[in-house]
């Protein structure tokens, strides 16, 4: 089997039954990506399937063979991090760490959804093409990634600032 | 999780017949939940059969509506430009399910066959019935907040979990089905049983039958159609009451109405008794309630989800006047 992972293709035999989360933490030693809950509760092996965000527990791997992933090491250029890893600095965007890998590809996935004019639940008119976010919105859009320290304030600026947003509504 | 052979379908007659020579063999769409399931031992086939890169268009049908295949995201139909100007209360409802991450995986017919939720089914060390037919069911003398009020039987309590198939019930979906004897296609609130003695009869599906798209049919009211989640935490939970609604009037006379519930109902739950209460009436405050009451006269609630029905009273009475504003409004603007 073969995948493009953080732009290289990787190849490995693994059994069918391997999710795509243990494939990247097990097979090619991407530990960023951490295993929480294992059935998709709580957002912290959110990784990127084409750009979209996706939880890489509850995918198995061989359902996304040939495609690109991208985890929390691939969006750093060299050593220049990815302007929403800087904001999650910035911002105090964390506590203890364990959530945050997922919660920045998250972020990145909604950055994608916000440029394709996607709505959300708290959206009012569903039929409009512009989106006006604020923090509502934004709290929504990360709720399939939970932080047990409590840093979503935090979290929530971060993604803000990384989106060029004030998040004072 | 039990070992199991893949096969990924490059078209669905292959996939079918695939189906037809492996016992025990299932389809796999986006595996939110059938993974999981799997990983519970709670499912285990055989053999996957990977349905999720077929049937992934929506197209507008010949009569107007939408014809959406079966590999469509959750994700993709809730932002479709067509799904949010004619039916934004399925946008909605999809949205408010699940959390981005799953949507983005998630397919249409996965999302129409995803399994109850019930604690008591998920746990292997409970009695079941779903899992397990004659096995008894644990949720009856449980711990019922999150349990059906409306088609339930001494068998099982189990609500369907969807969000979106509520407001496709709205809609009068249609569900197109391939087989070993060709393509069917049945209303979706024909798609499901009630569980009476058998609830690990879910659906009236046969061995390899495959849903292959979704129709909405053309419901130019379905544009001011909407959707109303009630549940313990503000994003990412299921729903204790949610309600899909829409209506259109003649002069002071409810037309046309539609209304489906979930959270409540072991099947997603079209609340014919209400619209028929509905239809033809004045559209007013004694008619909403007499309406909701003819649908809740079934209910049969147990000591942790009694309070459902007041719920699903005040939420439906206050959904309906929210339509009849809307549409009033919209009977001025034109």
């Amino acid at each position: 089997m073969q995948w493009t992972i953080n732009g290289q293709i990787r190849q490995a035999e693994v059994d069918f039954r391997t999710s795509l989360l243990d494939l990247l933490r097990e097979q090619f030693q991407l530990s960023g990506t951490k295993k929480g809950c294992n059935q998709g509760a709580c957002g912290a092996c959110t990784v990127l399937l084409d750009g979209q965000r996706i939880n890489a527990c509850l995918t198995l791997a061989v359902q996304v063979q040939g495609r690109s992933i991208t985890t929390i090491e691939g969006l750093a250029s060299g050593e220049a991090l990815h302007p929403v890893q800087a904001a999650f600095i910035e911002h105090d965007g964390f506590q203890c760490g364990y959530c945050t890998p997922g919660q920045i590809c998250s972020a990145v996935g909604l950055a994608g959804e916000l440029a394709r004019g996607w709505p959300s639940a708290v959206t009012a008119d569903l039929a409009a093409d512009d989106i006006a976010f604020d923090r509502l919105e934004l709290r929504e859009r990360l709720s399939g990634n939970l932080c047990r320290c409590g840093a979503y304030n935090g979290i929530v600026d971060a993604v803000a600032a990384s989106l060029g947003q004030e998040a004072g509504a | 999780m039990r070992a199991f052979d893949y096969h990924q379908a490059v078209g669905s007659e292959q996939a079918i017949e695939r189906a037809m020579r492996r016992e025990q063999a299932r389809y796999l769409g986006g595996g939110t939940n059938l993974v999981d399931l799997m990983r519970e031992t709670i499912e285990g086939p055989a053999m996957l059969i990977d349905v999720s890169n077929l049937a992934r268009d929506i197209e507008e049908s010949e009569s107007g509506g939408l014809f959406i295949g079966a590999g469509v995201t959750n994700a993709e139909l809730a932002a479709d430009p067509r799904v949010r100007r004619q039916y934004p209360g399925l946008s909605r409802a999809i949205l408010c399910g699940a959390s981005a991450q799953i949507r983005n995986r998630a397919t249409v017919a996965g999302n129409l066959l995803q399994r109850t939720r019930c604690a008591y089914f998920y746990d292997i060390g409970a009695h079941c019935n779903k899992r397990e037919p004659g096995n008894g069911c644990d949720a009856q003398e449980g711990f019922h907040r999150y349990h059906a009020i409306l088609g339930t039987s001494s068998s099982c309590l189990a609500t369907h979990p969807s969000d979106m198939a509520v407001a496709m019930v709205a809609l009068e979906a249609r569900v197109h089905l391939r087989g070993r004897d060709g393509e069917r296609v049945i209303a979706l609130t024909e798609l499901y049983r009630e569980p009476g003695e058998r609830p690990d009869l879910e659906t009236v599906l046969t061995a390899e039958e495959l849903i292959v798209a979704v129709e909405l049919p053309p419901l130019p009211m379905a544009a001011s159609s909407e959707y109303r989640k009630v549940r313990d935490r503000a994003s990412y939970a299921f729903a204790l009451l949610s309600v899909a609604s829409m209506l259109e009037l003649d002069g002071a006379t409810i037309k046309q109405v539609r209304l489906a519930l979930g959270g409540v109902g072991t099947r997603p739950w079209r609340a014919w008794k209400a619209e028929a209460a509905l239809r033809g009436r004045p559209a007013n405050a004694a008619t909403f309630e007499a309406a909701i009451d003819a649908e809740l006269a079934a209910a049969r609630p147990q000591s942790d989800n009694a309070f459902k029905v007041q719920l699903a009273r005040r939420v439906v009475i206050s959904e309906l006047n929210q339509r009849l504003a809307q549409a009033r409004q919209g009977g001025e603007a034109s």
